[in-house]
């Protein structure tokens, strides 16, 4: 059971951050499902309702999603349902159910870096970047691997581009946490492969996006390219498969996403 | 027949779907404390001393009870009938802890914040033992998970507890190393079942007060309030008189409320507080602290002629009962009882085992109750016989199973009242289409489509055991309360219960009130559990309103001045045969509860049966394999039932369907795991996954209905023998779409996979 | 914390805690519709709805239902009895606890899909767990209520 002591609803984002640097208890409210789920003791929750987070727009080159935005908005949003071939309302429409859709917040889940993340893989095959309240905006790799500082995460964009891309995934139960999942990507010649859930979240191979962006999408290079990504990136144990298994795993889900993505329009 | 075999909806069904409050939760008063448990971290250990003084000093806090406060008498939290076969291996709580999760403190306060912010304030040490946790490593593990010496059996079970064998067993009729020895083919395998959780959606609750007598009052989500009554006056050691229990409606049960789970702990606040007490379990304590499937490994070895005919079967278990023995004798028997009379051409059978205590959480009573895991691993090995053999597998259950009138080795000469087991194979083949996709086809370059089978036998009732009573009162307006001491708990067996009576009362629905249950009032009944309340209750209800009918008939002719037997009852008017005279039971009734006839009619019956009639299943899964992952998809499932006479046909397809996708759960989603401190990882609907919607294809049911010359109208049971066929069904199916016989449950992607990569490396 | 929104309709300012979830404020109010069957956010049980949205009333804060409408099965008796009714006459009540939650699921999917074929009906209502029907009698109940095939 978490406790809030305090709670706020700060009008501008500085007042926020203010509040949440003030005390390590202090903590930003995403869904709260993940929250829920632990003991923490919060000092001051903050709320982020009334700073307009919410909402899918297009902005220029971008499409922009405000840090509230609902996973079930993500789901039946015209606008990505049309964009790259519909990669994240389609990674996000097996998490659990529209009720819990309706609540988890981009976010939340794109700042708590959830290995098990379905959304995390897309976006990543994407041009995607995330804007911080005080590091400023980058790209989604690039926070990826940073160490983890405290910050208000308070829009995602997404490159407008012609982008075709395909995400996988492989579940035992259809509303369990992935085994694995892939999303692969294709600009013009330049290919991106991600891979995550190993259990360790989301990563792209580089040497498997650099071999199909380099020798084409060939029968062989696929085969090829399926097996950089198994060899290069680290897979783990859990209880829903082993490292073995998710290896062996990845193989064949990069190929079957890379040879969909051919077939994508 | 005007209610037998309608799909008449349950007479409760619209209040509990629109949200009306009738759960236990719902019913409790405002000022009851709130009851939470301090538990053990550790898997087996001795509490060397525990600091309460904090704790009880926190404003709010009722109080708090250890070892040192409850009575030091030994008992079972099984439901069974008394003298129960289960080990009294239990305190309230006890000094020694055997599980992570076995209750070590209990804390009662004006809310839930005060009583987990108490609980914190618990100082304990513990003295830690090495656990016991794989059990196929329990007998003769240095560690004794009961050394105590107070422990007690009712019967020789078997109990060896310095080898940490909580029960044993060894039945064999004939010969069967012999004939083993004499058969053409001899197929061997070991199978391991899961410890599967029952989840059903309302977990386990209760809460107590004492009445304007002082009386203990439990209400209780349980299928035992009898059993229930029984235990709390054991347990708290106060006169059974003194204890009231009452059922509301029950969110699901499937065996799990077949073991009382918290109602002892909110008694023993009430009794020590003198307040109301609730306890309510969160899903993780009902995932950790309360009881499961027991886990089991079976090897089965299986003799048979070269046509096909089995003549020896073979099977030697083990069943892990946990840290308690909560049904740990009988459903390990029942592995056997429910599998070795299904193929009767044999010439010697045996089944033998132990049931081992281990330091995990206690396995109890779950829906199959030791069938279900018979069911696999004999199914499996006649699958893998006819595989050896070349033959059709229908074609080889079809050979050797059990027909009406038969008897086979175990029934000693008792004979089969009634199967159509052959019927549901055939029609179940002409479903999933077995002609055609037996065993598998190709489809496209990755998928494999195939099919598997399975059959299947439960019992009804508990023979020579289950004693259910009934009552039917006849009111002063010409309507009846039937009173019964059995627990629907979903399953909708108080309207078939008041189906049945209508039928012979030939009333209206409308017309009977079902009361159930509440051990003040309702006659006895061990309560819902072994498939029992259609068949045992069903028949003590038949009887009470034939009972009541007579009564009616002999009281309506002395009204009438005529003797009985020229006086016809047709549920609405007495009438002499030559039509003269006639009385309505409108009239009548205010009569006899009011006026001159100065006797209110109450038909009452008992009755409990010497035979426990087997319902049939053939099971069969069509899948499609993905080659590449070993990720299986059920597509269509399709169960043929013999349950007898279906009384509710509506409510017969629904417990079918609802069993089979348990069952498809088991087969091949849910796992369990621990990790090596002996914690319980799977203790979530997010980490223990039971089927949702996209997971179970299309399940598909029919009926090849018997007639049961014992049972009420022909009726036998449904409620378990639904959960038997899928694990084994879908296994074959497996293995004919890709070669990968999964042995271990459940068959996960991964399990095939590897499996895959084994066969091509042969 | 002071919040006011509207339930079932009707206006009401109530006092709750900063940690409340609205699952427990809701039953704690007298809406005991409100069921809960697990603590991970995952069984549909306590399913309401927000501004319209099927919604976990376990997994949201009360505070942030300030100035909202919430809606639970209490507040649509009607409709749902409507549905009850198709639900029962295929025998897939069963224990009902589950049933608010789903029925809630149901109806708002009703106002959200308009002839929704089985796939969608399914995708729509996987977050709602059952243990006891097995699902099908419950998918041809809403494929009746809805008059779809």
């Amino acid at each position: 059971m978490f406790t809030i002591q305090q709670l706020v609803q700060p009008d501008t984002l500085e007042e926020a951050y203010d509040v949440l640097t003030r005390d390590i208890s202090n903590t930003i409210l995403g869904g709260c499902a993940f929250l829920r789920l632990g003991s923490k003791k919060i000092g001051t929750a903050i709320d982020l309702s009334k700073l307009n987070l919410n909402g899918i727009k297009e902005q220029g080159d971008f499409i922009e999603i405000g840090a509230m935005t609902t996973f079930r908005d993500l789901e039946i949003s015209p606008v990505l349902k049309e964009s790259f071939n519909g990669v994240l309302p389609q990674s996000v429409s097996h998490i659990i159910g529209v009720q819990f859709r309706n609540i988890v917040t981009v976010g939340a889940t794109v700042y708590s870096k959830f290995g098990f993340s379905d959304l995390l893989t897309a976006l990543l095959a994407l041009d995607t970047d995330v804007e911080l309240y005080k590091a400023g905006r980058m790209p989604l790799a690039e926070f990826l691997e940073k160490s983890p500082q405290r910050d208000i995460l308070t829009r995602v964009f997404i490159k407008k581009n012609s982008c075709k891309a395909v995400y996988k995934d492989l579940r035992n139960s259809q509303s369990d946490f992935p085994v694995l999942n892939v999303a692969v990507s294709q600009k013009d010649d330049r290919w991106r492969v991600v891979v995550g859930a190993r259990p360790l979240r989301a990563q792209i191979s580089q040497q498997a996006s650099e071999e199909l962006s380099q020798g084409g999408a060939s029968p062989a290079g696929i085969a090829s390219a399926a097996r950089l990504a198994a060899e290069e990136l680290s897979f783990g144990s859990n209880i829903r498969g082993s490292a073995e298994y998710r290896k062996a795993m990845c193989k064949v889900l990069v190929e079957r996403a890379v040879t969909e993505v051919l077939q994508c329009k | 027949m005007n209610f037998i075999g309608k799909g008449i909806p349950k007479i409760d069904g619209i209040s509990i779907a629109t949200g009306k409050p009738v759960y236990t939760e719902d019913l409790v008063m405002a000022n009851a404390l709130v009851v939470k448990i301090l538990r053990s971290p550790h898997a087996f250990a001795k509490i060397t001393s525990i600091d309460t003084a904090q704790a009880e000093n926190l404003p709010g806090v009722a109080c708090i009870l250890t070892h040192r406060d409850v009575p030091k008498i030994r008992f079972t939290l099984a439901g069974q009938s008394y003298p129960e076969p289960s080990p009294y291996d239990r305190y309230i709580l006890d000094e020694m802890v055997r599980y992570v999760g076995d209750e070590v403190a209990i804390i009662a306060a004006v809310d839930e914040k005060t009583a987990v912010k108490a609980m914190h304030l618990i100082k304990v040490e513990y003295e830690v033992f090495e656990p016991v946790l794989d059990f196929e490593k329990a007998e003769g593990h240095p560690s004794v998970v009961h050394p105590e010496d107070d422990l007690h059996c009712n019967f020789d079970i078997g109990l060896n507890k310095d080898k940490n064998i909580a029960s044993s067993k060894y039945v064999e009729i004939g010969d069967v190393e012999e004939e083993l020895k004499k058969c053409d083919v001899v197929v061997e395998e070991t199978y391991y079942t899961q410890a599967q959780a029952h989840a059903m959606m309302e977990t386990y609750r209760a809460f107590s007060y004492l009445d304007h007598s002082g009386r203990l009052v439990v209400v209780s989500s349980t299928q035992i309030p009898f059993h229930v009554r029984r235990q709390l006056a054991r347990a708290l050691q106060i006169p059974a008189s003194r204890i009231r229990v009452v059922k509301p409606r029950i969110g699901g049960g499937f065996g799990g409320k077949q073991t009382g789970a918290v109602e002892v702990f909110a008694a023993i606040v009430t009794l020590k507080t003198g307040q109301p007490a609730k306890i309510i379990y969160d899903r993780k304590e009902t995932f950790t602290c309360t009881t499961s499937r027991h886990a089991m490994r079976l090897k089965v070895r299986l003799g048979a002629d070269l046509d096909g005919t089995i003549r020896a079967l073979d099977i030697q278990g083990l069943s892990d009962t946990g840290a308690y023995g909560e049904h740990a004798p009988t459903v390990f028997s029942v592995v056997g009882e429910k599998t070795l009379p299904l193929y009767n051409k044999t010439k010697a059978v045996r089944f033998l085992g132990n049931a081992v205590y281990t330091n995990k959480m206690p396995a109890g009573a779950l829906r199959g109750y030791g069938a279900t895991q018979g069911t696999f691993a004999l199914e499996c090995t006649v699958n893998k016989l006819a595989q050896k053999l070349g033959m059709d597998p229908a074609e080889i259950r079809l050979k050797n199973l059990i027909r009406q009138g038969e008897t086979s080795l175990p029934y000693q000469g008792k004979l089969l009242g009634s199967s159509t087991l052959d019927k549901c194979i055939e029609t179940g083949k002409n479903l999933i289409g077995w002609q055609e996709k037996y065993p598998s086809q190709e489809v496209g370059s990755n998928k494999v489509r195939a099919v598997g089978m399975a059959v299947t036998m439960q019992g009804s009732g508990i023979a020579g055991i289950d004693t259910a009573s009934a009552e039917i009162r006849l009111h002063d307006e010409g309507n009846y309360t039937l009173l019964i001491g059995s627990t629907d708990m979903g399953t909708g067996s108080d309207t078939i219960l008041a189906q049945m009576a209508a039928e012979v009362l030939e009333t209206s629905l409308e017309n009977i009130i079902v009361n159930a249950a509440d051990t003040d009032v309702s006659p006895y009944d061990p309560g819902s559990y072994a498939s029992s309340t259609t068949y045992v209750t069903g028949m003590a209800v038949v009887r009470a309103a034939e009972d009541l009918k007579k009564q009616i008939l002999e009281h309506g002719a002395k009204f009438l001045e005529i003797s009985p037997a020229e006086v016809e009852f047709d549920g609405k008017t007495l009438q002499t045969l030559d039509g003269n005279k006639a009385i309505g039971l409108r009239e009548l009734a205010p009569l006899l509860v009011l006026g001159t006839g100065k006797q209110q009619l109450v038909g009452t019956a008992t009755y409990g049966s010497d035979v426990s009639p087997p319902p049939f299943i053939a099971g069969f899964a069509e899948v499609e394999v993905d080659k590449e992952t070993g990720k299986v998809d059920l597509l269509d499932y399709v169960a043929v039932v013999d349950c007898g006479t279906v009384i509710n046909s509506n409510l017969a397809r629904i417990q079918v369907e609802g069993g089979i996708v348990q069952g498809i759960g088991m087969a091949l989603y849910e796992d369990v795991r621990y990790d090596q401190k002996g914690n319980l990882l799977t203790n979530s609907f997010m980490q223990y996954k039971i089927p949702c919607r996209k997971d179970i294809g299309t399940v598909r049911v029919a009926f090849e209905e018997s007639f049961e010359p014992t049972g009420p109208f022909g009726a036998k049971s449904i409620g378990e023998v639904v959960i038997n066929t899928p694990a084994p069904a879908i296994a074959h199916a497996v293995f004919n779409a890709v070669g990968v016989q999964v042995t271990t449950l459940p068959i996960t992607p991964e399990k095939v996979f590897m499996g895959m990569g084994m066969e091509k490396a042969k | 914390m002071q919040i006011e929104a509207i339930i079932n309709n009707k206006k009401v300012a109530w006092e709750i805690e900063n940690d409340e979830l609205l699952a427990d404020t809701l039953r704690a109010k007298g809406l005991l519709s409100i069921r809960q069957g697990c603590d991970t956010s995952c069984c549909g049980l306590c399913t309401v709805w927000i501004e319209g949205k099927p919604t976990l009333s376990c997994t949201t804060l009360s505070f942030r239902i300030n100035g909202k409408n919430v809606t639970t099965i209490e507040g649509i008796q009607e409709e749902a009895a409507a549905f009850a009714q198709v639900l029962v006459a295929e025998g897939a009540d069963q224990c009902g606890f589950c049933s608010p939650g789903f029925i809630m699921t149901v109806l708002a999917m009703k106002n959200e899909l308009k002839n929704p074929a089985e796939e969608e009906i399914i995708h729509y209502l996987t977050g709602n767990l059952c243990r006891c029907t097995g699902y099908m009698g419950q998918l041809r109940a809403v494929k009746k209520y809805l008059g779809v095939e």
